[in-house]
């Protein structure tokens, strides 16, 4: 499939239309969804009016945007008015929002035409789309495996060519694990870049939206759509939308390069082979490489797993059978929302539930969430000294390539660990990137993750396309 | 009441005050009493998934105003989520502030001299609100319940007072002053009956000198007289609970109007943990000295204040013109009526109209100028309009705007204050000669009669001190 650019360039030249781009997409969606079980929406009827409109707007010579005609996929957890929007739970089977989160706002007014929605772990609680009450979505690279979570289905949307572009959010590694595992580019943008206004809620401190694509040009183009301040969101960043396609070929030149050891230690040894071989490929372009050590990051999984479901526990808690979704219903009011809740949540969001809701207990707050925060203060302090020394910071996305589908279900740490070195990123705030960097076994895709602080967007792109161009990739 | 010898009450107030916001706290929805039910709602209210809150910075403004008032510490605050079900809560926790409130301290200054000091008096949403239909009208047993969501984000201030207040009376005199202040800061309405102002107490007995008994939490007391009854019943329930060998359970009660009792809603070990942590959704808020400096200087006199400043108009004022300044001043009249003692009116008439005719049609208030005001009343002072005339000039200056001498000439009661009240006067003297020759001989009781005769004709329209011009001007 041709690069999100490309298309865009020819629809705003009239060298092909978006209903034309749209049609191919569809034809692609349509020749696999069954097979991967990538989208739980495909809104044909939304995205022919939205790629004629374009077309319109083309053939009225007006200024269509960066994503002309361009076809896209949503992760299931952001809303967009009419379409069935389900954050991959049965309680929210059938519901349809009212209205549409403010990336869904900018995609259109960029001339950008959503195809539908992609499942993903429920809530976005897991690490390969197998929590999703609507079955697995499959590695379209291999179908045994996984494609990663929580935005799987978002990932295997452009992995399987259905789409060249995709919306994921990442709460503790969500776009750039399954990035990795699907040869991807993913990004996790800083804490407040991108609205999160209309995307359903896992844990607010930690949930960014992001995008993913096949290349560096592209998921640069995709964040500078959407980034910026918005008034509906009160932890939106005040400043404009960074420029971000114009430094993609800035190169690392004079860059100081931290490798972090806490951030590939425990990975695979193929990856860590990777991770050695993109610091070498940064250090040919220029960078220095420094070697840092970060202790701070292994407390991150730990504080994680008690600030992500304290936050989740009280975000899910509006899903009580009363307003919208599910209702199970019963003898009183109490007796539905346990019975509503008891159907519509599956396993794994009922354990998270159950274990935000213990760490945020009278009697348990300061040993457990207390306690966590304190931890997150720490680490963030942490990164705060390392950006000192270096200017981006260097390690693995996930410890190991796709792994098989069902192999870590019947254990849920072995599954929290698939995230070890992408969580340490969402507490502090800061921006990373996971960008595809060789191969591992079964000739499965390697994904080396890049980190910088708070808006450093602009360097990880760039640093990001040296590594592209170095895995010969153009 | 008082209660038994021996005993004292020991109450705290939380008083849960609707801010007069035109939008709700967290969204753009309109803040408005009586609309059709659901009609002011959007995504952030109902507590959508995907949608988020931002802070209306009016509501900050008058809660701010609220702690200046209250002579509270203004500072550094955040929002916390308070979690517990409830179906008219959308997202099943509430936003409030917990640890770090806009305003801290202060204290409150009641007419009786007595201070209650204010612990803080901090901002949170609203719920909605839910009607039980069928059963006893609560939520158990109850056969349906509908709930509208037009109250859901309405911006409230809870000021919680500490346990500072020893009476019913006292109670009722905090509530009755804070409620002045409110509306005097233009922070709220005042008015209970839309459940505008809410009242929760804190109720317990010692004897005096004795450390704190336990307390128990009265729920939602929606009018003064509830709260002065409730704490009543309340306290000597735990008296008598006391007196007679058992102990009072730490416990949240219901107030049952009809009944005239209170009853457990839920126990201590009932109580729910409120699981308070950060709102992720929202910033830190950091009211800046220029904001507060702001609000500060925008601040009126208050309620204390203007009672005083009222009170300096009067002379040797008796005690039903003490009650009429009270009221005149707690509906904000004060102004008008100062308007009038300064255009010539008499401080007792200008009093007695605010405090009767103009609060009896508070909700027209808007349709009467003060200088409508003032020209009804010069008129009455000067004979032309009868009390009785004066009066409906106002109720139809209320009811429908417009000039008062106009509506006087409408209703023809200029006619009467001349030719036809000396033809009345001649007509009663011929009637009448007795009488008459009695009051020509200095029986000033007379005139009474013949006052009472010329009201009795004139369907009392006359001004009584006009017929007495009149009667002197033949005698």
């Amino acid at each position: 499939m041709r690069s999100a650019l490309d298309i865009a360039r020819d629809v705003r030249s009239g060298a092909t239309t978006a209903e034309n781009e749209m049609a191919t997409s569809l034809a692609a969606i349509r020749a696999r969804n069954d097979e991967l079980n990538v989208f739980l929406f495909v809104d044909e009827e939304g995205a022919l009016d939205a790629a004629r409109r374009v077309d319109e707007r083309v053939t009225r010579g007006e200024d269509v945007g960066a994503l002309a005609g361009v076809p896209i996929a949503l992760k299931d957890n952001l809303c967009q008015s009419g379409v069935p929007t389900t954050a991959g739970s049965k309680i929210l089977k059938g519901w349809r929002p009212p209205y549409s989160a403010t990336v869904v706002g900018r995609l259109l007014d960029a001339g950008a035409v959503p195809m539908g929605k992609t499942n993903m772990d429920e809530f976005a609680m897991g690490s390969s789309t197998e929590t999703s009450a609507f079955g697995p979505t499959r590695n379209p690279l291999n179908v045994e495996r996984v494609p990663g979570g929580s935005s799987g289905g978002s990932a295997s949307a452009v992995a399987a060519d259905m789409t060249p572009l995709s919306l994921g959010s990442d709460t503790g590694g969500s776009i750039r694990q399954p990035a990795a595992l699907c040869g991807l580019v993913g990004v996790k943008p800083t804490y407040g870049l991108v609205s999160r206004y209309g995307l359903i809620a896992f844990a607010s401190s930690l949930d960014q939206i992001g995008p993913f694509a096949k290349n560096v040009a592209d998921a640069a183009a995709l964040l500078e759509v959407i980034a910026g301040h918005d008034p509906m969101d009160s932890t939106s960043l005040p400043e404009l939308a960074p420029s971000l396609l114009s430094h993609v070929n800035d190169g690392v030149a004079g860059k100081r390069v931290g490798l972090v050891r806490e951030l590939f230690d425990g990975a695979a040894a193929e990856v860590v082979a990777e991770v050695e071989r993109a610091a070498e490929a940064l250090r040919d372009a220029g960078a220095t490489i420094v070697e840092l050590s970060v202790p701070e990051i292994h407390l991150g999984l730990s504080a994680y797993y008690l600030i992500a479901p304290a936050e989740a526990s009280s975000n899910l808690a509006r899903y009580d059978g009363v307003r919208y979704g599910l209702r199970v219903d019963a003898d009183d009011v109490a007796a539905m929302n346990e019975a509503t809740r008891t159907a519509g949540f599956g396993a794994e969001v009922k354990r998270r539930i159950m274990l935000g809701t213990y760490a945020l207990s009278a009697g348990y707050y300061d040993a457990y969430y207390g306690q966590a925060l304190k931890v997150r203060t720490q680490l963030i302090d942490a990164f705060r000294r390392a950006y000192l020394e270096a200017d981006l910071l260097l390690g693995a996305t996930a410890p190991t390539v796709a792994f098989a589908i069902g192999e870590k279900t019947a254990d849920p740490m072995a599954m929290y660990l698939s995230d070890v070195f992408t969580i340490p990123t969402n507490l502090a705030g800061d921006a990373a990137i996971s960008v595809p960097f060789g191969t591992g076994e079964a000739d499965l895709p390697i994904g080396v993750q890049l980190l910088g602080p708070g808006r450093s967007e602009a360097g990880l792109f760039a640093a990001a396309r040296v590594l592209e161009l170095a895995d010969g990739r153009s | 009441m008082t209660l038994r010898d021996g005993w004292e009450m020991v109450i705290g107030l939380e008083v849960h005050t609707e801010l007069k916001t035109s939008t709700k706290m967290f969204c753009g929805c309109a803040n408005e009493f009586g609309s059709e039910p659901n009609t002011n709602v959007c995504p952030v209210c109902l507590g959508l998934p995907g949608s988020l809150p931002v802070l209306n910075v009016r509501a900050v403004d008058l809660a701010m105003a609220i702690g200046f008032a209250l002579h509270s510490t203004i500072g550094f605050s955040t929002f916390h989520r308070k979690n517990y079900f409830y179906p008219d809560m959308p997202k099943d926790f509430q936003i409030s502030q917990y640890d770090l409130p806009i305003n801290s301290g202060g204290y409150l200054d009641l007419p009786d001299g007595s201070r209650v000091t204010i612990e803080r008096a901090h901002l949170e949403e609203d719920t909605g609100k839910s009607t039980h239909l069928g059963g006893s009208g609560r939520i158990h047993g109850a056969d349906r319940s509908l709930v509208d969501y037009n109250r859901s984000g309405v911006p409230l201030v809870e000021i919680v007072s500490g346990p500072d207040i020893r009476s019913s009376a006292q109670a009722r005199g905090y509530a009755s002053e804070l409620r002045g202040i409110l509306i005097a800061t233009g922070a709220s309405d005042g008015r209970m009956e839309e459940g505008s102002m809410r009242i929760d107490a804190n109720v317990s007995v010692r004897r005096p000198g004795d450390p704190l008994g336990t307390r128990c939490e009265i729920k939602n007391l929606n009018s003064l007289r509830s709260l002065h009854r409730a704490i009543d019943y309340e306290a000597a329930r735990q008296v008598e609970l006391v007196e007679g060998g058992a102990k009072v359970r730490q416990e949240t009660r219901h107030w049952d109007e009809h009944l005239g009792e209170t009853s457990t809603m839920r126990t201590k070990e009932e109580a729910e943990d409120y699981r308070y942590f950060r709102e992720p959704d929202l910033v830190d808020l950091v009211p800046d000295t220029a904001w507060q400096e702001r609000i500060r200087a925008g601040l009126g006199a208050m309620p204390a204040e203007r009672r005083a400043t009222l009170l300096a108009r009067l002379t040797d004022p008796t005690p039903s013109q003490l009650d009429a300044l009270e009221v005149v001043v707690d509906l904000g009249f004060d102004d008008l009526v100062l308007a009038a003692i300064d255009a010539g009116v008499e401080a007792p008439l200008a009093l007695a109209r605010a405090a009767n005719e103009l609060a009896a049609a508070i909700d027209d208030i808007a349709n009467l100028t003060q200088d409508a005001f003032i020209a009804t009343l010069t008129m009455e002072q000067g004979g032309e309009l009868s009390a009785t005339q004066a009066k409906t000039v106002l109720l139809e200056l209320l009811a429908h705007a417009g000039d008062p001498r106009a509506i006087a000439a409408a209703k023809g009661f200029e006619q009467l204050s001349s030719d036809s009240l000396g033809e009345t006067v001649a007509a009663l003297i011929t009637q009448y000669p007795d009488e008459w020759a009695r009051f020509r001989d200095g029986d000033e009781k007379l005139a009474q009669f013949f006052i009472g005769q010329v009201m009795k004709l004139t369907k009392g329209q006359a001004n009584g001190k006009a017929v007495i011009a009149e009667l002197q001007s033949r005698r």
